[in-house]
């Protein structure tokens, strides 16, 4: 059993947990992921480590409710835990990260966790660190302020306007594209559409540009070819050969295509248990 | 031999009760019921009781044949199940799973005129018989000074383990999975081989104070040098060979495509046929092209079937005199209405507007000379391409050693097929106090071979500690 040390409800649907995994936190680094099951019946699902503290011996990872496992994994508390956790998994960000200069970093829902990380990295290297996160509503914003403590600046993008620019996260970034600013670097994680729009705007300007794709997995090991999509006309394992990939090689119309694989019985998993929150 | 060993009784081998293909296509309970007491001892008659023991140079663990079915000839169970302990640690899973017609039966003297005895359907009675009296267990061992670590958990890492914990030493098996068992538990389906007698075989090992720690991916979440660094003394690798194969055409990754690995574990290690009981799903279509003709092909045809499937086609390209499954398993595939299109060869996979799979284009092939596998070669017949309509295709075209273990353990060679590097009478690998053995080091082989790599690294490591 892997222990809960802290819960944070982050948003009605997003909860952070400090997870006790001494091993893995002995190891892990930005980019990397875990695979956990929250019951004995359990699938396998892949979160990525948010954060890690080698000498508590805890990761962190946050849980976006979206059906079934998520679900019953957001409803975990304190003094509970994962029955199973094994990592960290895939590569590590730094070797795909430019060390000088100014990134950008762009996260969406979930994807700021992932994020903050890998932001800590680049701001150790000095490199100038530019945020921006976005979400449907204010309220569904998560870890600015942790995010603001590893970057230079943070910018907020909402889809109605409550916070900062109304509109979405790519909107900002092709203003500060717009306005001749040097970019080195932009990496993007969060929901494939927004990974997606994010590849598109960075495109023309030939902007380096990496995202992190989230097939469904199994293993997570190379071992079951689940995770697998095409990226430069070549066919690539996620969870070894990634998550982090460069945004204008993956093939997302299959990513997106390969994610709706179970979609029928995701639906009939949830309703079957009534649990899962299904806000996608 | 005893002197006054009884005659053998000439008569045809006892056949083993199965389930009717028709009932068993809708569960994945096991296949075959095993023999009763009776049967056990009618077939323990047959035995000639031969002083060459030709079986035994069958069997890659020289399990001692005659004893054990003499001592099942007179009713003595227990004891007949001690005489297989000695040298197989796995016997319950060995009698179901080992390739006995090629092993110990194909050596049974009674083989050359007639049927062989079945040796696999006794020693499969035999462990049987000794689990559910709960008389399996073994005396704890007396201590000795030594830690060795065993990655991975299939029949190699399992036998070394029991090995070596049997000796005394400190065992600890890390394996990268939720569960024990390797292809045990995620590869060969519960119709052939029940988990509970992985599990049970597993129990045995911790009751004899094996230390199992799950979930720890050697190579990222500890490496083989923090291992030595940890103190343990020596490290057997007995990873497997679990990369799947993919063939390369287009339409690869179509929704709908599967490799087996994933078919399988999908349906066996997470248990996909209890869906959503068990959370994860399988989508095992309606029409389903299994391409191989392996052990692992008939699992994953069998499973489709029972997983719902109207047709599950095996595609092969060679003819059925080349299949490599074992015949009962083709048998088994037959008799449950799996439909063979041998000397057919897939060269891509359609998908429909949605992006799922709507066919299967092949080509045919016929057999031209022998080529360096002694098998003759498949040749394409130009301008035979045909369309199968399937909706689920599953490639079955081997494994190969994960690369995740040499990349992460400087000096650990690897030949050019990806497989470690081992000495084969030792299993000593090119880094010191390091061995491996099983799939990791023969590529996928069998059971049984992975066994006898694991009990002979397990010699050599305790010669070496021994020595320390
Ligand atoms: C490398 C990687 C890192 C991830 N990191 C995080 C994270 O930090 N936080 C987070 O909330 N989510 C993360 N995800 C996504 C998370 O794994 C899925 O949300 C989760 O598996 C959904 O399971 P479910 O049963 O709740 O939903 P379902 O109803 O089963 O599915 C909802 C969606 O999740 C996807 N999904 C389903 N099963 C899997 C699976 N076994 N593996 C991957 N995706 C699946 C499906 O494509 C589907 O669109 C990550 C995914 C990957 C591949
Ligand atoms: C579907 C199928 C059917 C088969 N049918 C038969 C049959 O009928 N008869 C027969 O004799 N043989 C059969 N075989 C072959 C047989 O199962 C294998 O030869 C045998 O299991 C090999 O044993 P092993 O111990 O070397 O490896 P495996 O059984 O592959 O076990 C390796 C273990 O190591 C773990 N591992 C891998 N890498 C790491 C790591 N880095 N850290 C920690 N753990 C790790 C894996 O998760 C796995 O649990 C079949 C194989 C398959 C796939
Ligand atoms: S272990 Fe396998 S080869 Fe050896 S006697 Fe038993 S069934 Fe035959
Ligand atoms: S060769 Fe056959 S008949 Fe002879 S001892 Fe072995 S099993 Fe018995
Ligand atoms: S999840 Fe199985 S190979 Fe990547």
């Amino acid at each position: 059993m892997f222990k809960i040390a802290e819960r944070r409800d982050l948003t009605p649907v997003t909860k952070l947990f400090r997870v006790q995994a001494p091993l893995v936190a002995r190891k892990a680094q930005p980019g990397q992921f875990v695979i956990v099951r929250v019951r004995e019946q359990g699938e396998r699902i892949p979160l990525t480590i948010a954060g890690y503290d080698r000498e508590k011996g805890t990761i962190t990872v946050v849980v976006q409710e979206v059906g079934k496992t998520s679900g019953l994994a957001c409803r975990l508390e304190e003094g509970q835990g994962f029955p199973d956790l094994a990592g960290p998994l895939g590569r590590p960000a730094e070797p795909l990260l430019i060390k000088t200069g100014r990134a950008i970093t762009v996260g969406g829902g979930f994807g700021v966790a992932p994020i903050l990380p890998i932001a800590g990295l680049l701001r150790q290297w000095g490199v100038k660190v530019t945020s921006i996160i976005g979400a449907r509503t204010a309220d569904l914003l998560i870890l600015e302020d942790e995010l603001a403590a590893v970057s230079d600046e943070v910018l907020v993008a909402t889809d109605d306007g409550s916070r900062g620019t109304h509109g979405f996260v790519t909107q900002v970034l092709q203003d500060l594209i717009d306005k001749g600013q040097r970019i080195d670097q932009v990496i993007a994680i969060g929901p494939m559409a927004m990974m997606r729009a994010v590849a598109g705007v960075t495109q023309a300007p030939g902007l380096a540009t990496l995202v992190s794709v989230d097939p469904v997995m199994v293993d997570g090991t190379g071992m079951c070819g689940a995770c697998r999509l095409t990226v430069a006309g070549e066919v690539k394992f996620a969870c070894v050969d990634g998550p982090l990939f460069d945004a204008h090689q993956v093939d997302f119309d299959e990513q997106v295509r390969r994610g709706k694989m179970y979609a029928v019985e995701e639906k009939r998993a949830l309703e079957a248990c009534r649990c899962g929150g299904g806000h996608q | 031999m005893t002197e006054e060993r009884k005659k053998p009784v000439k008569r045809p081998r006892v056949g083993m009760p199965e389930q009717d293909p028709g009932q068993r296509i809708r569960n994945f309970k096991e296949v075959p019921f095993g023999y009763t007491s009776e049967m056990a001892i009618r077939e323990a008659e047959r035995c000639l009781g031969c002083k060459a023991r030709e079986c035994v140079a069958g069997c890659p663990v020289e399990v001692d044949i005659p004893r054990m079915i003499e001592l099942v000839r007179d009713g003595k169970f227990l004891e007949a199940y001690r005489v297989v302990r000695e040298t197989n640690s796995l016997p319950a899973i060995c009698g179901r799973v080992c390739p006995q017609e090629e092993q110990c039966e194909i050596k049974c003297l009674l083989g050359r005129k007639g049927e062989p005895v079945a040796i696999g359907r006794i020693e499969r009675f035999v462990a049987d018989y000794a689990m559910q009296r709960g008389e399996a267990e073994l005396d704890r061992p007396r201590p000795r000074q030594g830690r060795v670590a065993i990655v991975g958990s299939g029949p190699a890492g399992l036998t070394a383990a029991g090995d070596l914990a049997k000796l005394g030493y400190q065992v600890t098996v890390f394996e990268a999975l939720h569960a024990p068992g390797g292809v045990l538990m995620y590869g060969i389906p519960e119709f052939r081989l029940p988990k509970d007698i992985v599990h049970a075989e597993v129990n045995l090992l911790r009751a004899m104070g094996v230390d199992l720690q799950l979930n720890v991916v050697v190579g990222r979440t500890l490496t083989v040098d923090e291992l030595m660094k940890d103190g343990y003394q020596a490290v057997f690798l007995g990873t497997g060979a679990g990369l799947p194969t993919f063939m390369s055409i287009p339409g690869e990754t179509l929704n709908g495509v599967y490799s087996a690995n994933e078919f399988l574990t999908r349906t066996n290690l997470m248990k996909a046929y209890l869906f959503p009981e068990h959370d994860t799903p399988i989508k095992a279509g309606r029409r389903v092209a299994v391409v191989g003709a392996g052990n692992v092909a008939m699992d994953s045809v069998r499973c489709a079937i029972r997983l719902g499937a109207e047709a599950g086609i095996i595609v092969y390209r060679r003819s059925e005199a080349e299949m490599p499954a074992r015949k009962e398993e083709i048998h088994h595939a037959v008799d449950e209405g799996v439909v063979f299109r041998t000397l057919t060869n897939p060269v891509r996979i359609l998908g429909d507007e949605r992006g799922w799979v709507k066919a299967l284009e092949c080509i045919r092939m016929e057999l031209g000379e022998p080529d360096a596998s002694g098998r003759r070669r498949p040749i394409p017949i130009a301008g035979s391409e045909f369309t199968m309509e399937v909706d689920t295709v599953v490639m079955a075209l081997g494994t190969s050693p994960n690369p995740i273990i040499h990349q992460t353990t400087p000096g650990l060679e690897v030949n050019r097929w990806g497989c470690l590097v081992a000495d084969e009478t030792t299993g000593l690998t090119t880094r010191p106090m390091v061995y491996a053995g099983g799939d990791a080091v023969t590529g996928a082989a069998t059971v049984i071979l992975a066994m006898g790599a694991g009990k002979r690294a397990a010699v050599a490591i305790h010669r070496e500690l021994e020595n320390l």
